[in-house]
């Protein structure tokens, strides 16, 4: 039993790993920036590691680096980092399904859900032969440890690469474009799609670049709300 | 460092407090033993597709449109994307070739 278990554990890292080269490539580059900037502030790898490795929220990283570099005000840093990550609401929200039944490890995989994470898993069915919680666990898993591992690069050697990355963040557009792509090939999900970009679009012409995203989750929520009998039937 | 050793590390559990709540609220809200109302599980079906478009837009957000370069790499890039994911239908070449594509333009034809 013990030896089919790791046999099968084995069997979805390898059916899983191709899926998150992007988000290696990605998250090592971004990761390493937070780690270099991090260093800039007067922070060493250590920190910019734990907080990586703890609060795991990208954008919201940066954002943080004010948080550590103006008066301590843990309650603000809190309240921003909700607003900041509030699209895993919507995450959550359409991984009930998928993470329902998972046991043990569910909380593990709720704690590491993140953009990346959840286009790949909602995308990408695992292979037949695969068991779909191994398959989640490790795509999570992968997703978190580069990131984790990025900003220790970056704190550490950071400073010494030297070959041009301009334009290597541009990876993870790609992912997210792809998966989109992936999604548009079922019917049904097509009006979905095209109400994000739409709602998006809006409220970054009306908002702005630093505050698009809270207003476009709130016009999503509501055209689909609005729109709900007509789309799913 | 301008704050304390002390006050990073509480500054750190606060940010990773707002952003596991951000994570854990709905399952918490609807645990696997408790049913999911349907408009719910309607909106679970609905938000994916919807929010990768977000994601899409707001990866997008910092392009220049209104000055030079006009958001031209971008849209070549995203063309690129189109095509060789149309074309060949493999995940990882659509990203790597697109990729590939923006860096070189950014770093010749629009440094």
């Amino acid at each position: 039993m013990e030896t089919r278990d790791s046999k099968s554990i084995k069997k979805a890292l390898v059916s899983a790993l191709p899926h998150t080269i992007p988000v290696f490539t990605g998250f090592i580059f971004l990761g390493m920036a937070y780690g270099v900037l991090m260093q800039a502030k007067g922070y060493n790898a250590l920190w910019s590691v734990l907080m990586s490795a703890v609060a795991f929220c990208g954008s919201m990283q940066f954002v943080a680096i004010t948080l550590l570099t103006t008066a301590f005000n843990p309650f603000q840093a809190f309240l921003m980092s909700f607003m900041v990550n509030a699209r895993h609401l919507f995450y959550g929200v359409s991984m009930l399904g998928k993470y329902r039944g998972m046991g043990k490890i569910k909380a593990f995989l709720v704690y590491l859900l993140c953009d990346e994470t959840f286009s790949i898993i909602y995308s990408i069915e695992p292979p037949e032969d695969v068991d779909s919680k191994s398959f989640y666990f490790w795509i999570s898993l992968l997703d978190y440890l580069y990131w984790v591992l990025g900003t220790f690069l970056g704190g550490v050697i950071g400073n010494f690469v030297s070959f041009n990355t301009m334009g290597l963040d541009f990876v993870l557009t790609a992912l997210f474009t792809v998966l989109f792509l992936e999604q548009m090939k079922a019917k049904e999900n097509r009006l979905c799609g095209f109400i994000g970009i739409v709602g998006t679009v809006i409220s970054l012409a009306v908002f702005g670049q630093e505050n698009v995203v809270i207003p476009a989750m709130m016009i999503i929520l509501v055209i689909l709300t609005a729109g709900r009998k007509k789309i799913c039937t | 460092m301008y704050l304390t050793g002390t006050q990073t590390l509480i500054i750190i559990l606060s940010v990773a407090a707002g952003a596991a709540l951000t994570r854990f609220l709905p399952f918490l809200i609807f645990p696997d033993n408790r049913g999911v109302p349907p408009y719910i599980i309607d909106l679970g079906r609905m938000l994916p597709p919807a929010m990768m478009g977000l994601l899409v837009v707001y990866c997008l957000k910092d392009a220049t449109v209104t000055a030079s370069p006009f958001g031209i790499p971008e849209l070549i890039a995203i063309a690129v994307i189109i095509v060789l994911h149309k074309w060949k239908n493999n995940v990882l070449l659509s990203i790597g070739g697109s990729t590939v594509v923006f860096m070189l333009l950014k770093q010749t034809v629009f440094s």
